[in-house]
């Protein structure tokens, strides 16, 4: 971390030459006066333009570029705007569909290629990840969950290695060291194969500080210290309230309800209920939830069976066995707009926790091999009245198409009650950052 | 930790250093792991980093012979299945594995520059080629027997199936050694540095910058000592014109180096090749040693005062994206070989951040024969775009696999004519990552205005299934993803599980729109070539075979059903019905 110091000393040395080395660069029509050499994501940034950013880390020289989140346009060729540092006439874009829809998509499958089960972790609201996924309004990742299974690496002495949630930024890699300069942490392996390998021997030999400072390096909850992970409560964490691209107060947009009266379904698939109770938490808009919409099926008034064709459904949970997929069809067929809310229903959630390690075996832990199991007397439950259990829990739009997605484990009351809003007015949906999450 | 390290080391030697203990024990041992780790100062995982980029470093005994079959998308079409299948009866072992008594180990490989001679395996890297299963039957049974892999392995001949007439041939004609260094008699580093820039010659590696170019940015960088690497790991699917230059012609390179050498101030070169190819070891290493004899290597070679000039070869240790320049500096400074941030040329910054010139074989050949026979000469073959000739390697549904050494301009029809094609249908030129087109494009010109071509042509006919041929790329590029970028690393893991719809016939149209924009997303992003080029095959072949697609694509109108089949996904389950 040595690096980190003489890059604060030579402050003073670069006052000194600021006059003689000013350039120009345009950012996205922008006319922008700064110094020559610095790095594209500050100096973007600074100036009210903002970049997604993974991998960087001011203090790492040179750049990283590896998560290519903060993909731009840089003279017409594209590249990391991480690993650019301005020079004078430079051309920069950063705001076309193309390059934001890009920049998504690489968030996207950073969250399908790992196991990332944000209710369960320790760095939720402080993880970096998720902070791009909330100011990106990203709902759901277009990429197929690949649920592949990764170690947890309880060994090393004072840190928990967790695989599932690490992105590959490199940060650790490039600036975890001991006194006498070793690598603590490498890449190893490659391709969809690369993890983080961590060295035992090396990470004792780090200071307390040296290894709670590692954990804080991480975007993620990759890296963990033991008895470090102290959870913070909603509206204290690092991301919760503030988004970095609209620094101005949150003020909670004026709605009229509709006039309309408009006909909703809701189920509980594959999840907790959880989100329904969240819908709940509306309190005293209840009153006028009923007064703009008519419940047919659904737990809350305990109506089985369809009455007619809906305007809107509201799905919580995926599919983990038949029946789930039979009633996720019915609502698609008697439903118009379909909409999957909660974590469970827009990508398999917690349930999906199984989705790495073959149902066989899962089956065989739980009712064969389990230690209140009595030998030769257990059997795994199989009848004609049961529904047959999936080979994995499915997101809802692997199975059906899905309209629209509302985020959240479970969903903010008011981000489920705006959206309901939104759709019964025909209106586009106006969530403020505070109430967009995933936990 | 006190003792005195018993072993001296530099880093770039790491991969040296892991070589000699895998030879000596068949595996890399915790105790080699200590030894580096203690030499150079670095921590164990740091030495464990490097072991497991490299697919030929193993960690666990690798069985007292190794062999690794090839799976490149001829050697599947050519029966690879069936050798298999063969080596597994035949040895009692199962691949990706050792057999139980430790004497087999079965390995399936990328691409070992075999292709006109497919299927083909290495055996302790000897090679063993047309492969079947009594052949495979027989080997197994002389290696029981005692007989050593060197003995019973297969020639490799070349296969040069055809020449441009006359004085049009430019590298595959009579050569003597020091052909071309003594022409370095009478012309200065500048005006071979002139003579290569007017002959428009271009990297033959699949990059195509111009050569001239990057040896001026070389000589004029301030920085020494500079730097002349010889790219010979040649990895792209299907192509084996390299292998054939190196065996047919290796004093060839060796001249076009230490022209190179001349022309931007260096008296340091070095050949990365690629570990496929470590048969050819001994070969390359006398003919650099007769070299050093006849004084075409050395000091003042060829008696020109001050021109020294030394090669030394390394070996890689299996990975594809060494290919890649920056990675393979990286792999020469005894690192992963992860390709670097495009920030310097390797001319700027290179290995150790020193100015340096890679070129790949073909190019450094082709250098040699430009001060041979003169730039004149050499724009008087192919195109004003492209003035020269270009090594094919041909392979695939064809009678006469091999090399053609073509002049530029020719059309994709004369060398499926010339290599006798068998019903031609779907051609991958440039590899994997190249371009493939269908037989309405067959007029198409290879050369630089239309069609390039790094060195391969892979013909499938009729009865080859696409999607069979890009789920072969697909796995390809997955399993050679250094790791380092998300668009690439998750990008080919993703694209695979979607090929997998199709496979089982659940894809609909909104699956092939989306396999179109994800290409796309990963051309734009990834960090190097071989992430943005990976997709390519697959985006063409959706564009280039529509009628293909919409046989495989399920036509659904409903918004019921989107690739899920009930059956499939309950039939796991089934089993505990009983």
């Amino acid at each position: 971390m040595s690096k980190a110091k003489t890059k604060s000393n030579g402050k003073a040395g670069k006052a000194a030459t600021r006059a003689n080395n000013l350039i120009t660069l345009t950012i996205d029509g922008k006319e922008i006066e700064t110094e020559a050499g610095r790095n594209l994501v500050q100096v973007a940034n600074e100036n009210g333009i903002f970049i997604p950013s993974l991998c960087y880390f001011e203090n790492i020289e040179p750049p990283l570029g590896t998560c290519r989140v903060c993909t731009c346009r840089v003279n017409g060729a594209a590249g990391p705007a991480c690993t650019e540092s301005v020079k004078d006439g430079m051309v920069v874009e950063t705001n076309t569909d193309e390059l934001k829809d890009a920049r998504k998509a690489i968030v996207e499958m950073m969250f399908s290629e790992g196991n990332h089960f944000c209710p369960g972790c320790q760095k939720s609201g402080d993880c970096d990840l998720q902070h791009m996924g909330y100011e990106m309004g990203l709902t759901q990742s277009r990429f197929p969950h690949v649920f592949k299974d990764r170690l947890i690496d309880f060994n090393p002495r004072r840190m928990i290695m967790e695989h599932n949630r690490c992105i590959k930024c490199l940060r650790c890699v490039k600036e975890v060291f001991t006194d006498d300069g070793k690598a603590v942490f490498s890449f190893r392996y490659r391709g969809n194969e690369t993890r983080v390998g961590i060295d035992y021997v090396e990470e004792a030999r780090l200071s307390e500080q040296q290894a709670i400072d590692a954990m804080h390096l991480c975007p993620t909850g990759a890296i963990m210290v033991r008895g470090e992970g102290r959870a913070r409560p909603f509206g204290a964490r690092r991301f919760d309230m503030q988004s970095m691209q609209d620094k101005a107060p949150e003020i909670d947009p004026e709605i009229t309800l509709p006039a309309e009266k408009k006909s909703i379904a809701t189920i509980s698939l594959a999840g907790c209920f959880g989100c329904h109770m969240s819908l709940l938490d509306i309190d005293l808009k209840l009153i006028d939830l009923v007064n703009i919409v008519e419940l047919n099926k659904s737990p809350l008034n305990d109506i089985k069976e369809f009455t007619h064709q809906c305007d809107i459904g509201l799905i919580e949970g995926g599919c983990c066995n038949a029946e789930n997929v039979e009633v996720l069809r019915e609502f698609r067929r008697k439903c118009d707009v379909l909409v999957a809310f909660g974590e469970c229903a827009i990508w398999g959630g917690v349930p999906s926790m199984r989705n790495t390690i073959p149902l066989g075996e899962c089956l065989e832990e739980a009712y064969l091999n389990c230690i209140t199991s009595m030998p030769d007397e257990c059997m795994v439950p199989y009848h004609e009245d049961l529904p047959k259990i999936l080979d994995k829990v499915y997101a809802c739009n692997e199975i059906v198409d899905i309209d629209y997605f509302i985020p959240g484990c479970p969903p903010d009351a008011n981000h489920i009650w705006k959206s309901v809003l939104s759709l019964v007015a025909g209106k586009p949906l106006s969530v403020l950052y505070s109430e967009f999450k995933y936990d | 930790m006190n003792n005195k390290p018993a072993l001296t080391l530099t880093r770039p030697e790491l991969l040296d250093y892991l070589w000699s203990a895998q030879n000596e024990h068949g595996y890399i041992r915790s105790e080699d792991i200590d030894a580096c780790s203690n030499a150079l100062g670095i921590s164990r995982i740091e030495v464990e980093g490097v072991i497991s980029f490299y697919h030929f470093f193993h960690r666990q005994p690798s069985g007292e012979f190794t062999i690794y079959l090839n799976n490149s998308v001829v050697s599947e079409s050519k029966g690879f299945a069936r050798v298999k299948e063969a080596f597994e009866m035949a040895t009692g072992g199962t691949f990706n594995g050792v057999d139980p008594s430790g004497q087999w180990g079965l390995f399936e490989t990328a691409c070992i520059g075999l292709s006109d001679m497919e299927p083909a395996a290495l055996i302790d890297f000897y090679p063993f080629t047309n492969l079947n299963s009594l052949k495979v039957r027989d080997i197994v049974a002389k290696l029981k027997q005692g007989v050593s892999p060197a003995e019973i392995c297969d020639p490799v001949p070349d296969h040069i199936r055809a020449v441009p007439e006359g004085e049009k041939a430019i590298l595959l004609r009579h050569y003597d050694p020091g052909i071309a260094l003594a022409k370095l008699c009478d012309l200065t580093p500048q005006t071979v540095l002139e003579e290569i820039k007017r002959s428009g010659l271009r990297g033959m590696g699949g990059a195509f910058f111009p050569t001239g170019l990057k040896w001026e940015a070389c000589r004029k960088d301030p920085e020494s000592p500079k730097y002349i690497f010889c790219n010979a790991d040649e990895g792209e699917p299907g192509t084996f014109k390299d292998r054939v230059l190196m065996n047919a012609l290796p004093g060839l390179m060796l001249e076009g180096m230490a022209i190179a050498g001349y022309a931007v101030g260096s008296s340091i070169g070095t050949i990365y090749l690629r570990a496929e190819y470590t048969w050819m070891k001994d070969k390359l290493q006398h003919t650099i040693e007769h070299f050093r004899k006849m004084n075409l290597l050395g000091k003042n070679i060829c008696g020109i005062e001050g021109f020294d000039f030394d090669i030394r070869l390394q070996l890689g240790a299996g990975a594809y994206v060494c290919g890649e320049e920056t990675a393979m500096l990286n792999s020469l400074e005894g690192k992963r070989g992860e390709p670097r941030n495009k920030r310097f040329y390797p001319t700027e910054r290179g290995y150790m951040q020193k100015p340096t010139v890679i070129n790949n074989v073909e190019t450094f050949c082709a250098a040699a024969r430009i001060i041979q026979l003169g730039a004149d000469h050499y724009l008087q073959t192919g195109t004003p775009a492209s003035p020269g000739t270009k090594l094919l390697s041909v392979s695939g549904d064809c009678r006469l696999p091999g090399i053609y050494e073509i002049e530029w301009g020719t059309t994709v029809r004369e060398i499926l004519e010339q290599s006798e094609a068998d019903r031609p249908y779907f051609i991958q030129v440039s590899g994997p990552s190249g371009e493939c087109i269908s037989m309405d494009e067959a007029d198409r010109k290879i050369s630089m205005d239309d069609l390039v071509s790094e060195g391969s042509i892979m013909i499938f006919s009729r009865s080859r299934d696409i999607l069979n041929i890009l789920r072969n790329y697909n796995r390809f590029f997955k399993h050679e993803s250094c790791g380092l970028c998300t668009p690439c690393r998750a990008g080919n893991f993703i694209l695979e599980k979607k090929l997998a719809l199709f496979a089982d016939k659940l894809a609909l149209q909104s699956d092939v729109d989306d396999v179109q924009s994800w290409g796309k997303i990963m051309q734009l992003t990834c960090r190097c070539g071989l992430g943005k080029t990976a997709p390519n095959a697959l985006l063409m072949a959706q564009q280039k075979f529509p009628d293909y697609f919409e046989t495989i694509v399920n036509a659904n109108p409903e918004r019921l059903n989107k690739g899920f089949s009930l059956k499939e996904a309950v039939r796991e389950y089934d089993r505990f019905s009983s």
